[in-house]
C-alpha cells in the first residue's frame, strides 16, 4: 500500500523507503502557458517556498553538484577566466550558479564577499509563462512551484524574453528550455529540493512559505543585531512576490548582489506583447479580413469594359492615342 | 525610346486582342514564392502569437517544426522581397499622379474612370503596397534575427529582445492588413489576378487601369510585327 | 579535536585562524553556522585572505602567512596585560604555578642551550625543579619569578600591537579588536572555540602555533567545556584514524613509540615510559603504557609473545634516525638509496614539496608500486604531458606497476572523523573492474611473502612467520575482523582486582574497554585507543541513534568516540575546583559529592576527588603545560620564527633563518631564496569544489572548478600588467608552473617590517591526470623542509615571484 506524499519540507532526514504516491499533480497546475481557459483545481496546496539566506552561504557549490546530480545534467568542462563562478553563467545543464561579488562596504569600511545562489525564483506572476506561446510548456501549480514541461517546449526563448530575472536557457541540443524546477519531482514525493538537501550550512531551506517567511523574521533579527541594519527579506512584490526568496544583509540594494534586480516586474513590453497586441492584432487582422469578404460580396468588382479593350485595340493599331 | 511608365522587358503579346506582357516568368515565380512564404509565416507567426491559434503548428508538423522553420521562411521572403525591390524600385517611385489618385481615393472605389488620372504601370494603392512590404519586411527581418533564439540568442540584450517582439508582432499584423489589402484588391479589380499567373493583362485592362504604361508599351511596340 | 564537531554549535566565539572551515570543511563548518544562528555567537576569522569563512565571519583581519606565532602571543600578552585571564582555571588547571629551572631562559629569539651546528637544543633545563620528594615545586602564588606564569608574562612581552602589526601585517586596530572579542571568553561563562587545519600544521614551526593557541585557551579556561577546546580539523575523512593507527614512520598504534636504535631492550624501552606523576595525586595515565604495548605484541604476534622473550619486543624494529618521515624518505629515494617504494592511497607527486626533486626521486626507484582507486601523477610520474610533467619516459628506468583498490564507497569499515568519532560505514557500491580491497592486496603480498621466508629462510624470518593470522579467510580478512582486533580481547580469564574470584571477562571474549588490558599477556588489543569500538555488546561503530538529551551535542549513543566513547577530552576541567560546572548552562560532568556524572563520559576515575585529582589526566602534572617542559624540539613557549623563505628578517634576531631546529638537507638549503630574489610570499590552500586530487576525476567536480588559477590582489595585478584571467608563469628557486590569474581585493599588499609584502594564493587541485583541464600544484614550487617536531612541509610560507606570459600553456 502506498501513502499519499506529506505536505513538502526542506527534506531533513531521507526518504521512506516505500513508494509514495505523488503529491503533485497534473490537477494541481493553477495557471499554464497559452491555455487561458484552464479547469480551477479541486484543491489548493500549501504556497512553499525556498528560502536562500544569503548572510549563511558560504559559496561552497554544494547545490549546484546536487543540482547536476539530481537532474542528471551534464555541464561541460570550462576554463578560468579569472572569476570563482564556474559554469560561468546559468547553462541548460546548470540551473543554479553560485555568484560571487566583492563589495567594499562605503559604510563600514569593511570588504564584503557577497555570494548568492542564482536560480528561478518561481514568481507568482511569471513572466516566462505569459510570454510562452506553446500551451502547457510553463505551467505553475498551486503550491507556487513554475515548471518547464519540455514536452511542450517549441524552444523559440520567448521564456528567456518574458522572464525578469535572466534565468531560462535554451539547449542547443534538444531545443528546449531549461531552468531550476524546483525540484518539483521531489517535492511530489514530500522532499525538499537537492540543492536544499545538500546545503551544509542549511543556508537553504524549504517548506511552505509563511514558515520560510517567518524564519527568515528569525534571520533578519539576528543580522540586525550584527549590525546589518538594512538585513530584510527579496520577495519582490513586482511580480507577486517569489517561491524562491533571499535574506540579504543589504535588502535596500539586492543589486550588489551580482546584479539582482531591485524591482523585478515583468516589462511593459512583455505585458504589451502579451495582452493588448495580441487582441488588438488579432482584431485588426479578422476586421479587415471580414470587411474584405463583405466588400467583395456587396460591391460591384471592377470589371474591364468592352470599351477599355477597344479602346486598347486603338491605341495598339494607332490614332487612338492622340485623342487621349 | 522613353521608358517612364514600363519595364523593359513589357511588351505586347498581341495586338489583335491586345494583351500586354506585364510580368516576366521569372517575377511571377518570385512573387508566388513571396506569397508562398508569407502565407506560411502568416499561418506559423500566428500559433505563436495567439494561443487559440496554435493548433496551426500542426501543418508544420509541430511547434518544434515550426519554431525551426519560421525564421527560415522570413530569410526566403525577405531574399524574395529583395529581388522584387530592386526590379520594381523605380517603377515605384512616387509620382505626381499619384497624389491626385490618392485624393480621388472615393472615385477609385466608386469607379468613376473616368475622374482618375492616366497612370503607368503602377497606382499609389499598388506603389503603397509595394513601400509598406519593403519596410515591414525589412522590420520583421532585423526584429526576428534579434530574437532568432536558436543562432543569435545574445545578439542583442534581454531588454532590446523586448522592444524586439513587440516590433516583431506589430509588424506582422500590419503585414497581414497589407496583405489582405493586396489579395483583395487584386480580386476586386478583375483581370488583375492573370498578371501574376500567365504574366499578361488584356489590353482593356491595361487601358483601364494603367493607360500612361500601355501607350509607353504600345508605342515601343510600333514598327514590330504584330503576333 | 579536543571536542567534537557536534559540539562547536556550543560555543560564543569562533576563531578560525590556521584554516579554512567553510572551504576545506563545509558540512563540519555546518555548526558554526548553528551556533551562529541559534546562540548569536560570533566568528572570526584570521587568514592571508579574505576566504569563504571570511565571507560569513563577523570580523577578518588578514595576516601574513607564517607570522601565527607573533599573532597568538600578543593576544595572549594583550590579554595578561588586561587582565583576561580565568584565573580559577589558570591556577588549578594549569602548570602557571610550576617552578622552572633557573637555567632555562630566551633571548634574541633563541631558547637557551643552542647548537647551531647540530641545529638542536639542549633540553636538559626546560624542566620544573623538584623537590626531594620528587614531585614539582610550585608558587600558588604565581608570585615566584620562576614560576610559569611569571616566565611567561614576561615571554609574551614583546609581543605587542604594534610589533604585531609590524611583523603579521595586521592592522593594529584589527588586531586590538580581536583581542577584545577574545579577552570576553576568559569569563566563566563565555567560551571561545578555535578551528585550524593545515594553514597552521603546514610550517616549519606548525606545532609551534598550535601550541600557542593552545596556551591562549588555556588561559581563557576553554579547554574541557562544551563549545570550547583546541580543534584540529582533518583533511581527509580518515586521516584522524591514521594517526591514531600509528601510520608513520615512529609510531605505532594507539600513539606508542616504535623503539629506537639505543632501546636494545623491552625494559630500557620502558624505563623512559614510566610517566610518574610530578604531582601528588595524579592521574599521569601513561603509567599504563605497558599494559598498551603488551597488549600490542600479544596482537601482533600471540603465543609467540612471552614474558620470557619481553613479548617479542625484539620482533619490533628499531629506529636509526628519529623518523622515516616523507621528507627523509624522498630525500634518500633521490641518493639512489631506496629500491622499492610502495604508494598506498597517497600522491606524492602532488603532496609533497619540490615536485622536481620528486621526480627525480621516483626515478631512481627500481619498483614503484601505487595502490590507488585513480589513476594518480606519481603512478604516471615517468609519462610526458608536455609542460605538464616534462620528462624523458626514455630516461626513466622504473618498473610501476598500479594496483586499482576500491575507494570508500565500495568498502566497509570505520572511518575516524576529527572528532575521534569511529563511524562504521557499509559498502554503497560494488568496485569496478578489477580493483580490490586494500586489505585482499596486503594478505596475498603478505602470505607469499610469508611462503618464501617458510621455505627460504632469511636473516630474522620470525615476525614474519609468526605474524598473527587467524582469519576465516587469511586472504581477505575482514573488516569487522580487524576492528575486533583493534578493540581486544581476553586471552585467559579475566578477574576483579579487588575480588579475585570474581570472573570480569572469559577468555576469547571482547574486551569491554582499554581500562581491561593487562601487561601479564592475558589481554591483546591492536589500538588502545580505540578498545571499546567492538565489544561483546557488538559493533559500537555502527550505533544510529541520535538522541541528545538536552541538546548537550553529546550524541553518546551515536557512533564510538576514542576514547571510551569520551566526546570532550578534559571534560574534568569544565567543572571548577569543586566539581561544579564553571556555567551551569554548558554544565557537562559534575561531582555529585561521590562520583563524576553528566553528559559525557568523564575524563577523570569516576570516583576521583575533585580537589585532589587535576583534569589533565594524560599529563604527568595533572594540569595543562603553559610551560611544555620537554615536550617539543623547538621550545616550552612559542617564540616567533620566520618561515624559511620570508620577506622579513626575524625581528628578533636577523641571524635566525626559519626554525633554527628544523632539519634541513644540505641540497635544499642551497635550492632556498631570500626576498631579494625572490619577492613574492606563496601560500597554498584548497578549495571546496575540489578534495585533493581525487575529485578532477569527477567530471562534476571538475565543471565546477575546472583550470588551475592563482589568486594576486588588485596592486599586485597592476604593477605586473597582469589582467583578470589571464595566463601567468610563478616561479621559484625550485621550479616554474603557470596559470591563470584571479585578480581579486580578497587579498591585500600588506606592509611588514616597512616593506610592502604581496601574497599569491596558490589552490592544490591540479595535475596532469582526470577530467579537469591540466594545471599545476604550488608543490613544484615549495621548499623541501618540515616542522622541526613532525616533519609536516612548509607549504603555507615560502617565496616566488610572477609574471604575466602572453600565450601560455593552459586551456
Amino acid at each position: 500500500m502506498t501513502t499519499r506524499a506529506p505536505e513538502p519540507t526542506t527534506a531533513a532526514a531521507n526518504p521512506p523507503v516505500q513508494p509514495m504516491e505523488v503529491n503533485l499533480l497534473p490537477s494541481d497546475v493553477v495557471r499554464a502557458s497559452a491555455m487561458p481557459n484552464l479547469p480551477a483545481p479541486d484543491r489548493q496546496l500549501t504556497k512553499v517556498a525556498k528560502l536562500i539566506d544569503v548572510s549563511k552561504c558560504i559559496g561552497c557549490k554544494a547545490c549546484q553538484s546536487a543540482c547536476i546530480e539530481w537532474n542528471d545534467t551534464q555541464p561541460e568542462l570550462g576554463v578560468n577566466v579569472g572569476v570563482y563562478e564556474n559554469p560561468h553563467d546559468l547553462t541548460p545543464d546548470m540551473f543554479t550558479l553560485m555568484r560571487f561579488t566583492e563589495y567594499e562596504n562605503p559604510q563600514t569600511g569593511d570588504f564584503e564577499w557577497l555570494i548568492r545562489k542564482d536560480g528561478c525564483m518561481h514568481c507568482e506572476d511569471p513572466g516566462c509563462l505569459k510570454a510562452c506561446p506553446a500551451p502547457g510548456a510553463i505551467v505553475q501549480y498551486s503550491n507556487g512551484i513554475v515548471d518547464f514541461i519540455h514536452e511542450n517546449c517549441i524552444g523559440c526563448g520567448y521564456c528567456v524574453t518574458g522572464c525578469p530575472f535572466d534565468i531560462p536557457r535554451v539547449s542547443k541540443v534538444d531545443h528546449k528550455s531549461y531552468k531550476c524546477t524546483l525540484c518539483s519531482d521531489r517535492v511530489a514525493v514530500g522532499q525538499g529540493p537537492a540543492c536544499a538537501k545538500a546545503c551544509p550550512t542549511q543556508c537553504i531551506s524549504f517548506g511552505p512559505k509563511d514558515e520560510m517567511l517567518a524564519h527568515a523574521e528569525d534571520r533578519i533579527a539576528d543580522l540586525k543585531a550584527r549590525g546589518y541594519e538594512n538585513a530584510g527579506i527579496y520577495d519582490p512584490q513586482g511580480v507577486g512576490g517569489t517561491h524562491v526568496i533571499y535574506v540579504l544583509h543589504h535588502a535596500d540594494q539586492p543589486s550588489l548582489y551580482a546584479g539582482l534586480p531591485d524591482d523585478p516586474q515583468i516589462s511593459p513590453l512583455v505585458q504589451g506583447w502579451k495582452g493588448p497586441a495580441k487582441t488588438v492584432g488579432l482584431a485588426a487582422l479578422g476586421l479587415a479580413a471580414a470587411g474584405a469578404v463583405l466588400h467583395g460580396l456587396l460591391s460591384r468588382p471592377n470589371r474591364v469594359q468592352p470599351e477599355d479593350e477597344m479602346q486598347a485595340q486603338a491605341l495598339v493599331n494607332g490614332g487612338a492615342e492622340d485623342r487621349a | 525610346m522613353t521608358r517612364d511608365y514600363s519595364e523593359a522587358g513589357d511588351h505586347l503579346i498581341s495586338t489583335r486582342p491586345v494583351l500586354v506582357s506585364r510580368y516576366r516568368w521569372f517575377t511571377r515565380a518570385n512573387h508566388w514564392i513571396i506569397a508562398a512564404t508569407t502565407i506560411l509565416l502568416m499561418l506559423s507567426g500566428l500559433a505563436f502569437f495567439h494561443p487559440a491559434l496554435f493548433g496551426l503548428t500542426a501543418l508544420f508538423g509541430g511547434g518544434q517544426m515550426a519554431r525551426w522553420l519560421h525564421p527560415f521562411l522570413g530569410l526566403v521572403l525577405a531574399l524574395g522581397y529583395l529581388l522584387i525591390f530592386i526590379q520594381l524600385v523605380a517603377r515605384n517611385l512616387p509620382r505626381r499622379d499619384d497624389v491626385v489618385w490618392v485624393k480621388h481615393f472615393r472615385d477609385v472605389m466608386d469607379q468613376n474612370e473616368e475622374k482618375l488620372p492616366t497612370l503607368g504601370k503602377y497606382n499609389a494603392g499598388q506603389k503603397f503596397v509595394f513601400w509598406a512590404m519593403a519596410g515591414l519586411i525589412l522590420l520583421l527581418l532585423g526584429s526576428g534575427i534579434a530574437i532568432w533564439q536558436e543562432y543569435f540568442p545574445d545578439l542583442v540584450t534581454i531588454p532590446d529582445r523586448r522592444i524586439a517582439v513587440l516590433v516583431h508582432a506589430a509588424a506582422a499584423v500590419l503585414m497581414g492588413l497589407v496583405f489582405i489589402l493586396h489579395v483583395y484588391a487584386a480580386i476586386w479589380t478583375r483581370g488583375t489576378l492573370r498578371a501574376m499567373t500567365r504574366g499578361s493583362v488584356t489590353g482593356g485592362w491595361a487601358w483601364r487601369h494603367h493607360r500612361k504604361w500601355l501607350r509607353e508599351v504600345a508605342g515601343r511596340n510600333r514598327g514590330k510585327p504584330a503576333k | 579535536m579536543t571536542n567534537s564537531w557536534t559540539d562547536i554549535k556550543n560555543t560564543d566565539l569562533a576563531i578560525v585562524m590556521g584554516g579554512n572551515a567553510a572551504e576545506a570543511h563545509p558540512c563540519g563548518f555546518k555548526w558554526v553556522t548553528e551556533a551562529k544562528a541559534k546562540r548569536g555567537a560570533k566568528l572570526i576569522v584570521v587568514d592571508p585572505r579574505f576566504t569563504r569563512t571570511a565571507s560569513v565571519a563577523d570580523y577578518y583581519a588578514p595576516i601574513r602567512p607564517g607570522s601565527d606565532i607573533a599573532f597568538l602571543m600578543g593576544v595572549i600578552n594583550w590579554c595578561i596585560a588586561n587582565g583576561k585571564v580565568q584565573w580559577e582555571y589558570v591556577k588549578n588547571y594549569t602548570n602557571a604555578s610550576f617552578l622552572v629551572k633557573e637555567g632555562f631562559g630566551w633571548s634574541d629569539g633563541l631558547f637557551n642551550g643552542y647548537d647551531a651546528e647540530k641545529r638542536v637544543y639542549d633540553t636538559a633545563d626546560w624542566d620544573y625543579q623538584l623537590g626531594e620528594d620528587g614531585f614539582a615545586l610550585t608558587d600558588p602564588t604565581l608570585s615566584d619569578p620562576r614560576c610559569v606564569w611569571a616566565l611567561l608574562k614576561d615571554h609574551v612581552a614583546i609581543y605587542t600591537p604594534d610589533f604585531v602589526e609590524n611583523t603579521c601585517g595586521t592592522p593594529k586596530d584589527r588586531f586590538l579588536k580581536i583581542c577584545e572579542m577574545i579577552g570576553e571568553c576568559a569569563a566563566p561563562d563565555r567560551v571561545m572555540t578555535s578551528m585550524y587545519a593545515l594553514g597552521w600544521t603546514q610550517h616549519s614551526k606548525g606545532a609551534q602555533n598550535i601550541r600557542g593557541m593552545a596556551m591562549l585557551q588555556l588561559i581563557l579556561g576553554n579547554i574541557g567545556l562544551r563549545g570550547g577546546g583546541v580543534n584540529a580539523l582533518r583533511g581527509h575523512s580518515n586521516i584522524q584514524g591514521l594517526t591514531d593507527l600509528g601510520l608513520m614512520s615512529n609510531l605505532i598504534p594507539g600513539y606508542l613509540n616504535i623503539p629506537v636504535d639505543k632501546e636494545v631492550d623491552f625494559e630500557t624501552y620502558m624505563s623512559t615510559r614510566g610517566n610518574a606523576p610530578l604531582r601528588p595525586n595524579q592521574t599521569s595515565y601513561w603509567q599504563n603504557y605497558r599494559k598498551f604495548i603488551v597488549s600490542f605484541l600479544k596482537a601482533m604476534w600471540g603465543d609467540a609473545a612471552t614474558a620470557e622473550n619481553d613479548w617479542a619486543y625484539h620482533y619490533l624494529p628499531k629506529l636509526d634516525v628519529p623518523s622515516y618521515d616523507i621528507l627523509r624518505t624522498f630525500e634518500m629515494m633521490a641518493k639512489g638509496e631506496v629500491n622499492l617504494y610502495f604508494c598506498q592511497g597517497f600522491n606524492p607527486l602532488l603532496s609533497f614539496p619540490n615536485r622536481a626533486k620528486l621526480t627525480e626521486a621516483l626515478s631512481k626507484l627500481k619498483l614503484l608500486v601505487v595502490m590507488d582507486p585513480l589513476q594518480t601523477e606519481t603512478a604516471h610520474f615517468w609519462e610526458n604531458h608536455g609542460v605538464f610533467n616534462d620528462v624523458d619516459p626514455a630516461a626513466i628506468q622504473t618498473e610501476v606497476l598500479e594496483l586499482p583498490t576500491t575507494c570508500f564507497a565500495e568498502d566497509e569499515g570505520a572511518l575516524v572523523n576529527s572528532g575521534r568519532w569511529l563511524q562504521w560505514h557499509w559498502a554503497g557500491a560494488t568496485p569496478p573492474g578489477q580493483a580490490r580491497r586494500d586489505c585482499w592486496i596486503m594478505a596475498n603480498i603478505f602470505l607469499r611473502l610469508r611462503d618464501l621466508y617458510r621455505v627460504e629462510g632469511g636473516k630474522f624470518p620470525d615476525p614474519i612467520l609468526n605474524l598473527t593470522w587467524d582469519y576465516a579467510d587469511p586472504y581477505e580478512p575482514s573488516p569487522e575482523e580487524l576492528a575486533k582486533e583493534m578493540n581486544g580481547r581476553a586471552l585467559a580469564p579475566l578477574y576483579d582486582a579487588t575480588d579475585p574470584t570474581k570472573l570480569v571477562l572469559d577468555a576469547g571474549k571482547q574486551l569491554k574497554n582499554f581500562s581491561q588490558l593487562k601487561d601479564d599477556g592475558s589481554t591483546m588489543c591492536g589500538c588502545w585507543i580505540f578498545s571499546g569500538c567492538w565489544t561483546e555488546e557488538g559493533n559500537m561503530m555502527a550505533r544510529r541513534d541520535n538522541t541528545d538529551p538536552d541538546d548537550t551535542g553529546a550524541y553518546l549513543n551515536w557512533a564510538f568516540a576514542w576514547p571510551l566513547n569520551r566526546r570532550i577530552l578534559y571534560n574534568r576541567a569544565s567543572a571548577d575546583i569543586h566539581g561544579k560546572a564553571w556555567d551551569p548552562t554548558r554544565k557537562l560532568i559534575e561531582w555529585d559529592g561521590a562520583k563524576w556524572a553528566g553528559y559525557d563520559v568523564p575524563d577523570i576515575g569516576v570516583t576521583s576527588k575533585p580537589e585532589d585529582v587535576m583534569p589533565f589526566i594524560m599529563t604527568n602534572e595533572g594540569v595543562g603545560k603553559l610551560f611544555a617542559r620537554k615536550g617539543l624540539k623547538d621550545g616550552p613557549f612559542p617564540t616567533h620564527m620566520e618561515p624559511f623563505e620570508s620577506p622579513i628578517d626575524n625581528p628578533l634576531n636577523a641571524a635566525i633563518r626559519g626554525n633554527p631546529v628544523a632539519r634541513v638537507f644540505p641540497d635544499d638549503l642551497a635550492q632556498m631564496a631570500t626576498s631579494a630574489e625572490f619577492p613574492l610570499v606563496g601560500t597554498s590552500y584548497r578549495l571546496t569544489e575540489h578534495f585533493h586530487y581525487w575529485t578532477k576525476h569527477n567530471k562534476v567536480n571538475a565543471a565546477l572548478q575546472p583550470e588551475f588559477f592563482v589568486e594576486i590582489s588588485e596592486e599586485l595585478a597592476a604593477e605586473k600588467g597582469i589582467a583578470k584571467g589571464g595566463q601567468v608563469r610563478i616561479w621559484s628557486k625550485r621550479g616554474q608552473i603557470w596559470a591563470k590569474a584571479v585578480v581579486t581585493k580578497r587579498i591585500k599588499p600588506m606592509i611588514c617590517a616597512g616593506k610592502t609584502v604581496h601574497v599569491v594564493g596558490m589552490p592544490i587541485h591540479w595535475g596532469f591526470m582526470g577530467a579537469a583541464q591540466k594545471g599545476f600544484g604550488p608543490n613544484s614550487l615549495t621548499p623541501f623542509v618540515g616542522d622541526a617536531n613532525i616533519e609536516t612541509p612548509e607549504f603555507k610560507a615560502f617565496l616566488c615571484n610572477i609574471e604575466p606570459v602572453e600565450k601560455g600553456p593552459l586551456a
